[in-house]
C-alpha cells in the first residue's frame, strides 16, 4: 500500500524535524518567549519540495495506482475556512499539537497524545452532527 | 534563542514535503493529517486513510526502536490537552484542514484558500500560545 509508505515518511519527517515535540512546537509557537524559530524551516522545506514537485505530478493524467486526482474544490474565502482555522489554531498554542504530530506520538504511549487524539476526533464528530442539524 | 535546530528542520520538512508528493503521485490524493482523520469517520470504507494513519504510527514506534530521541513532556495538564483536540478537531473540520493540508499541500498549490487558512491558524496560535502560558500559566 502507497498510502501506508507515505505516512510513514510523513511521520519520520515528523519527528526529524521537531515538530512531534510539542514543546518545540510551543516554542515556535510562543514569539514573546525564547523563541525558537526552527518550524519556520519545516513549513519552509515541505512547501520547497510540494510547491516544484506537485507542477510536474499535476501534469500527469492520472495518478499512478488512481484514476483520478482528488483535489479540493473550493475556491472561495468564506466563513467557515476562516473562524475554523481560527479555532484549530487556538488548540495549537495550547496543547502544541496538530493532527499530523498528535497521531504519531501516540507511539509514545503518553495519556496527554492520547486524550488530544481522542478529543480530536470528537470535536470532528461534534462539527459534523451540528452541521447537519443545519441543513 | 537556543535549540534553534534548522537543518533537522529543512530536513525533516522535505520529508514531509516529499511524502505528500508521494500520495499525490501515487494515489491522487491530498497529504491532509485532519482531512484524512475526519474520513476515516464518515467514509470508512476507503482503505487508503487507515494505510496512511498507520504509517504515521509505525513512523514513531521506528523512531523510538531505533533509538533516536523522543521528547516527553510530563506533567501537561489533561483538561487543556483535551480541551486543545476538541478545538483541533472541530476547527480542521470547520476549516477544511491542518498544517498539512492547508500549509504543506495547499501552499504547494499556490491556493489562495489555504493561505488565508494559514494566516488564521498561526495568528491564533501564537495568540494561544502566549495567553495559555503567560497570563493563565499553563505548565509546558
Amino acid at each position: 500500500m502507497s498510502a501506508l509508505g507515505a505516512g510513514f515518511l510523513f511521520g519520520i519527517g515528523l519527528w526529524l524535524s521537531g515538530m512531534a515535540n510539542p514543546k518545540k512546537v510551543l516554542g515556535f509557537l510562543d514569539v514573546a518567549g525564547d523563541w525558537d524559530a526552527s518550524l519556520m524551516f519545516v513549513m519552509g522545506g515541505a512547501v520547497a519540495v510540494t510547491a516544484i514537485a506537485f507542477r510536474f505530478v499535476l501534469k500527469r493524467d492520472k495518478p499512478f495506482f488512481s484514476e483520478t486526482f482528488h483535489l479540493p474544490l473550493k475556491k472561495s474565502i468564506d466563513l467557515p475556512l476562516v473562524a475554523g482555522s481560527a479555532l484549530f489554531g487556538i488548540g495549537w498554542g495550547i496543547a502544541g499539537y496538530c493532527p499530523g504530530p498528535a497521531l504519531t506520538a501516540l507511539s509514545t504511549l503518553s495519556a496527554e497524545s492520547m486524550v488530544f487524539v481522542a478529543a480530536m476526533i470528537g470535536g470532528g464528530i461534534l462539527h459534523r452532527a451540528l452541521e447537519g442539524k443545519e441543513r | 534563542m537556543h535549540d534553534f535546530t534548522p537543518i533537522s528542520a529543512l530536513a525533516g520538512g522535505a520529508l514531509i514535503g516529499l511524502a505528500s508528493v508521494w500520495l499525490l503521485a501515487a494515489d491522487g490524493r491530498i497529504a491532509g493529517v485532519s482531512t484524512i482523520v475526519h474520513g476515516i469517520f464518515s467514509s470508512p470504507r476507503d482503505r487508503w486513510r487507515m494505510a496512511f494513519v498507520a504509517g504515521l504510527l509505525l513512523a514513531g514506534f521506528a523512531w523510538q526502536a531505533a533509538g533516536a530521541p523522543v521528547p516527553l513532556r510530563a506533567g501537561f495538564p489533561l483538561g487543556w490537552a483535551a480541551l486543545a483536540g476538541l478545538l483541533v478537531g472541530f476547527g480542521t473540520r470547520m476549516g477544511s484542514g491542518c498544517t498539512s493540508g492547508h500549509g504543506v499541500c495547499g501552499l504547494g498549490r499556490m491556493s489562495l484558500r489555504s493561505l488565508v487558512a494559514v494566516i488564521a491558524f498561526m495568528a491564533t496560535g501564537m495568540l494561544s500560545a502566549y495567553v495559555t502560558r503567560h497570563l493563565l500559566g499553563v505548565a509546558s
